[in-house]
């Protein structure tokens, strides 16, 4: 069954190919079902080649072609698969088909509906080649591949200048991750020689000792790539932005499967973050930071999607922050069930905004508990897991994550106090969320509730987002050996408790007004603090000042091409020479016999002088 | 004798081309096609079954057996002066590239030119032949020759057929590589001369000047004349201002040709002569014209992002992609060189159909400037499409032949140095910034009021097919580059291994 | 050969001096008609010294190329006049500057 793992990126892959082609010829039923179907062809295959691998967890490597060979750096087109890429492509291929089917309906009426299932199946495919990638050349073909999909999706809608602009900033700020990335791999292939993934980690574990400077550099560089990818500080911004694109998208891409990537790649080169620690720390801080950031944000905000925005990033720190102490499963973990409840959280805000005129404005939502019961549900587990209430699937997980952060080493309990805090935060501000837009007056009414290809999706990810907790991930064999031990029990209850006390708050805040905020939210500090943190503490506006209009600024200054000024000097002093000698063209006889005159007895005086000197 | 076919046919072709425009108008663009498609199909025969093309081996300087054809006749024997021509691994894929992109160049044509039609034509083949001349002459004074015979026909494309600002275009196109050919033909004579100095015996012939002995400082001097002359071609930072006027004013075809394959003879001449011919001179050299290189990228990227004209913005993206090229050469290692050498190929292609779009915009728009457009995906989905994939692919998107290209490059020169490759892996983002912003106001954004009845037309079955070949050639080279590596990895290989043991001392 | 023995530097300084006012006039005057008659002083001092060197030497060649220069100075003033009236004629004027333009 091993050997038809390439049929899976294949067939979206196709379908796009088909997709594009006929988008102007082909019915939409035959779209749908096209888009669709290919990903649940990939998915099923998924589920074989897994069944296969989970009787015999044997990992193994497929070479298609060699991609390029030059001297000794050969890449091939291979894949690699084992328990982690098996996650990858379970969470990818069965959440893309659920996504793919909630966009059948989300999309109806659309003008490019086939253009859409174009990009979305293109993105699938590059997606799964970027987990299945053997060696980090092709990893990086779908690392750009998905950024590529992400840019036309989010941009979809390209009549919209906001959304271009949305879309291009998406592209260009990952960029800059990808090309620290990609000096990454130059580092690594010049040092190591080779770009195959399990290869280079062994050569690396030769040449190289723990706490060296070049495994540090390259870690660096390669999480350059990761945070970029990833909307990690301090290349988030632009995630809340690319929420411009259709809702499934966000869902799919921008929740579940690409922003993860980061979290992906540190976790397949974990030999090489082991060999620098000062990498891992700066992992783990630049989780917790991303994550509390994002968390304040996220409460500030009063856009539904740029709320599970800040709430992915904040989520993604988590990850971040698992991976910086080690916990690489249960980092991974919680990108699995992280995968389920945003994607659940999300198609349940496309389902709301389908239905409710392209709302975005939760104050203007209200009351739809009624109204619309399935995505209430929906919201309800999606936020429970998002807040790892216990019992849900995102409990297990960061649960796991903050324990592990305690037994940190070097600062654990400060990481571990940090994760709390967001921990807190994210409770507050999902079911404020909840809270703001299903209970109370309602203010908007709804065109009626989900039908069967939005409700089926939301169904599935629901119960995935109960459950998913209980799921054991084959990873035991990729990573190294946890430790083992445990924090004290104190420890785990505080966990536990914390979660709970933000629903308490946020139920205390938003809904029954009990604990009222409006005296602090009105102080003065209180208005700069909500204008900062709404702000996404101002990192946008920072950057608009450091980088993008100093950019403007220099190509304004260089259009007209400084260079050529130069050019134009030599230019100038010919005309003035051509000028000069222009004049003395006068046309008048007298003058050039004068001349001539005067050179004849310049030239002979000149001779005479020599002859003479000679003699 | 099948390389001096190849050259008679296109420059017959040219005449035949002029004359049958008395048959009628649409006459001499069937002819040119029919011409460059005859010589296309002469090459592949002559090569067809030729046991040497699978097994390429490495073609040795002193054995020109060992290349793939060999020619010698000749000519002005009191001078040493032959019609000397070959073809090795790298000189047949510039060779195929030059005759591919010829035929799509006269399809980018097919409508645009208005007046002196057989001129035109004649003129396209004429370039070509000389392009062709240039790839394969390995006698000195007749690659001069062969530069000098593609660059006048060159000057009359852009100021007969050009834009509104043609003249000046034209002109300084003119002055600025005939200048630097004039530079090279001093390096060449006083080459000859120091060689017959050396020898006793006059000769222009590629063989006999490789291992000419001379004092470091003359060879400094001489390695300058011919590396300005091909850097101007190139074009290098800071040679690079006739580019953008130039391409901006050329006819649509011209753009072509000058993007696709003008510009490579200049790293052809690079790879060919300015390195090996003066081996050591040009170490010494690497630093600075890598320097000039990691400029142009970035340099180039920037100047792309500020334009508002949609042609010389993709000129722009040329001066930025070029300098991979310059970077891949004076890297001088095999990965590198294997860069270089991608990135003439893909470059020409995905230049060559940005430019034909941009001349199908102004068929269409009569504008360049991308102020007057914006939302043209919509009336266009299928031209929107396309560009899009050109732009992803001249941003370098892996996959396509772009970035197998620029990797190569910036691997190979991170061995040379990691800080260059810093600053030229800029040229990545900026890259990234230009590109996709040539698309936003071209083909994405509101769609402009002013264009709503213009009854634009989409690509339509002749324009959909050139741009299919196009796409297929960049996939193709992006995920099976191997074919391309291997033509070139024997000559590349030789020129290493010739040039590391003249650094010897 | 008996009677006047003048030196010959002192008739090559006479032509000097000659030639010398020929060019003098040639430069300054601006009527066509003098410009003519200061060319023709050039060829007699010219004529004068080749009349002399012959003199000196009992050479004839130095007669011989007097009577060439003397048909040459004939034939000059010819042309010399007659585009001397095409130029009174177009311009209304003797004055040499006026006719400074390429085409008329």
């Amino acid at each position: 069954m091993g050997d038809m793992i390439w049929l899976v990126p294949l067939i979206p892959m196709l379908s796009s190919i088909l997709l594009m082609l006929g988008s102007g010829s082909l019915p939409r039923v035959i779209i749908g079902l096209l888009g669709v179907c290919s990903v649940g062809a990939a998915a099923v295959l998924t589920l074989l080649v897994g069944l296969d691998f989970l009787a015999n967890p044997q990992p193994f490597q497929m070479t298609l072609w060699t991609w390029m060979q030059v001297g000794n750096f050969s890449p091939g087109i291979a894949f690699y698969f084992d328990g982690l890429t098996l996650v990858m492509m379970s969470v990818i291929t069965g959440v893309g088909f659920l996504i793919h089917l909630f966009s059948t309906e989300f999309m109806e009426e659309d003008v490019s509906y086939a253009r859409y299932f174009a990009y979305l199946n293109m993105f699938v495919a590059a997606m799964l080649v970027l987990v299945m990638a053997d060696n980090l050349l092709l990893l990086y073909l779908g690392w750009e591949g998905v950024g590529v999909c992400s840019y036309l999706l989010v941009g979809f809608w390209y009549q919209n200048s906001a959304n271009g602009q949305a879309a291009r900033k998406a592209f260009v700020v990952t960029r800059i991750g990808d090309t620290a990335m990609a000096l990454g791999l130059l580092l690594l292939f010049t040092q190591l020689g080779t770009l195959d993934i399990q290869a280079m980690m062994g050569v690396a574990n030769e040449q190289w000792q723990v706490g060296d400077t070049l495994p540090l550099i390259a870690c660096l560089l390669l999480l350059g790539g990761a945070v970029g990818k990833s909307a990690q500080l301090p290349l988030h911004t632009w995630l809340p932005d690319a929420m411009a694109g259709p809702t499934p998208v966000s869902a799919l891409i921008h929740a579940a499967t690409m922003v993860t990537a980061g979290v992906y790649l540190i976790a397949r080169t974990n030999g090489l973050f082991l060999l620098a620690p000062t990498a891992m720390m700066i992992v783990a801080l630049i989780g917790l930071a991303t994550s509390l950031m994002a968390a304040f944000t996220a409460l500030m905000q009063s856009d539904i999607k740029r709320i599970l925005a800040y709430s992915t990033i904040s989520q993604i720190g988590y990850m971040f922050l698992a991976l910086g102490v080690g916990a690489w499963t249960a980092g991974i973990f919680h990108l699995m069930t992280h995968a389920f409840f945003k994607a659940l959280l999300f198609l349940g805000s496309g389902a709301i905004i389908h239905y409710l005129h392209h709302e975005h404005d939760i104050f203007k939502m209200g009351g739809l508990r009624s109204k619309m019961p399935v995505t209430f549900w929906s919201f309800m587990i999606g936020s429970a897991a998002l807040a790892a209430l216990p019992m849900t699937s995102g409990f297990f997980s960061k649960d796991q994550i903050l324990l592990q952060a305690y037994l940190q080493p070097d600062a654990g309990p400060w990481l571990w106090l940090g994760g709390l805090l967001g921990a807190l935060l994210t409770a507050i501000y999902s079911f404020r969320l909840v809270f703001v837009v299903f209970f109370g007056e309602a203010k908007t009414q709804p065109d009626g509730d989900t039908g069967w290809r939005m409700a089926l999706p939301l169904v599935v990810l629901c119960g995935l987002a109960m459950v998913g907790g209980y799921f054991i991930i084959p990873v035991a064999e990729v990573f190294p050996v946890a430790s083992g031990e445990h924090p004290a029990n104190w420890v785990e209850y505080v966990s536990i408790s914390v979660p709970l006390m933000g629903l308490l708050l946020s139920y205390l805040i938003f809904h029954s007004g009990q604990l009222n905020v409006d005296k602090l939210v009105n102080s003065s500090l209180g208005q700069w603090l909500r204008r900062f943190w709404h702000s996404g503490w101002g990192i946008d506006w920072l950057y608009d000042r450091i980088f993008v209009r100093p950019y403007y600024r220099l190509s304004g200054i260089m259009v007209n091409e400084p260079i050529d000024a130069i050019y134009g000097l030599i230019v100038a002093i010919n005309q003035t020479f051509n000028h000069w000698l222009a004049e003395s063209q006068t046309g008048r006889m007298r003058w050039y016999i004068a001349s001539m005159v005067f050179g004849l007895i310049l030239v002979l005086t000149l001779a005479l002088q020599i002859s003479a000197e000679a003699l | 004798m099948v390389m001096v076919n190849l050259i008679l046919i296109l420059l017959l072709g040219g005449v035949i081309a002029m004359l049958s425009e008395r048959a009628g108008e649409n006459i001499p663009r069937r002819v040119a096609l029919v011409v460059i498609m005859l010589d296309l199909a002469y090459l592949l025969s002559e090569l067809w079954g030729m046991p040497s093309l699978t097994q390429l081996q490495a073609p040795m300087p002193d054995d020109p057996s060992t290349w793939l054809m060999h020619f010698k006749a000749q000519w002005i024997p009191a001078f040493g002066i032959s019609i000397e021509l070959a073809l090795d691994g790298i000189s047949l894929l510039m060779v195929l590239l030059t005759l591919v992109l010829g035929a799509i160049a006269v399809s980018a044509s097919w409508t645009d030119i208005a007046v002196k039609h057989g001129f035109f034509e004649a003129n396209l083949l004429w370039t070509l032949a000389g392009v062709l001349g240039v790839f394969m002459a390995l006698d000195l004074f007749l690659f001069f020759l062969f530069w000098e015979v593609m660059l006048i026909p060159m000057y009359f494309m852009i100021a007969i057929w050009g834009h509104e600002n043609r003249g000046y275009a034209a002109m300084k196109f003119f002055i600025f590589t005939q200048a630097s050919g004039l530079l090279m033909l001093v390096a060449t004579l006083a080459l000859v001369k120091v060689n017959h100095s050396a020898t006793g015996q006059w000769s222009f012939s590629y063989f006999d000047l490789l291992n000419t002995p001379m004092p470091e400082q003359t060879a400094h001097w001489l390695m300058l004349g011919f590396f300005i002359a091909f850097v101007v071609k190139l074009p290098a930072f800071p040679f690079h201002t006739w580019l953008p006027d130039a391409h901006t004013q050329a006819p649509t075809a011209g753009s072509v040709i000058l993007a696709g394959i003008l510009l490579k003879t200049g790293a052809y001449g690079l790879i060919r002569f300015a390195v090996p011919l003066f081996p050591e001179a040009a170490l010494d050299f690497s630093w600075t014209a890598m320097a000039l290189g990691a400029a142009g990228v970035v340099y180039g990227a920037v100047l792309a992002f500020s334009q508002s004209d949609f042609k010389r913005l993709v000129a722009y993206s040329s001066v930025s992609h070029m300098g991979f090229v310059l970077l891949g050469v004076y890297a001088w290692n095999e990965l590198a060189l294997q860069g270089a050498v991608m990135q003439m190929v893909a470059h020409g292609f995905s230049t060559a159909a940005l430019f034909m779009i941009a001349g199908s915009l102004q068929e269409r728009l009569h504008t360049r400037d991308m102020r007057e457009m914006g939302g043209l995906w919509q009336q266009m989905p299928r031209m929107g499409a396309v560009a899009m994939f050109f732009v992803l692919a001249s941003l370098g998107l892996p996959g396509l032949g772009n970035f197998v290209a620029e990797f190569l490059v910036l691997l190979g020169l991170f061995q040379i140095s990691p800080w260059i490759t810093a600053v030229a892996a800029l040229g990545l983002i900026t890259g990234a910034i230009y590109s996709l912003i040539l698309m936003q106001k071209s083909f994405q954004g509101e769609p402009n009021p002013k264009l709503q009845d213009h009854g634009l037309v989409d690509f339509a079955g002749r324009e959909m097919l050139t741009m299919t070949v196009m796409m297929v050639a960049l996939i193709g080279l992006g995920l099976y580059p191997q074919p391309v590596l291997d033509m070139a990895q024997p000559v590349l290989q030789s020129l290493l291994e010739m040039t590391s043991v003249e650094a010897m001392p | 050969m008996e009677g006047l023995n003048i030196p010959l530097n002192h008739i090559l300084l006479v032509s000097t001096l000659l030639f010398s006012i020929g060019m003098l006039g040639l430069m300054i005057r601006r009527n066509i008609i003098f410009i003519l008659m200061s060319l023709e002083v050039m060829l007699n001092a010219a004529a004068l010294a080749f009349v002399a060197a012959g003199a000196h030497w009992g050479q004839p060649d130095g007669q011989i190329i007097f009577m060439l220069i003397l048909t040459v100075a004939a034939a000059e003033v010819a042309v010399g006049l007659g585009l001397v009236l095409q130029v009174q004629r177009r311009f209304k004027t003797l004055d040499m500057d006026s006719a400074n333009r390429m085409r008329g």
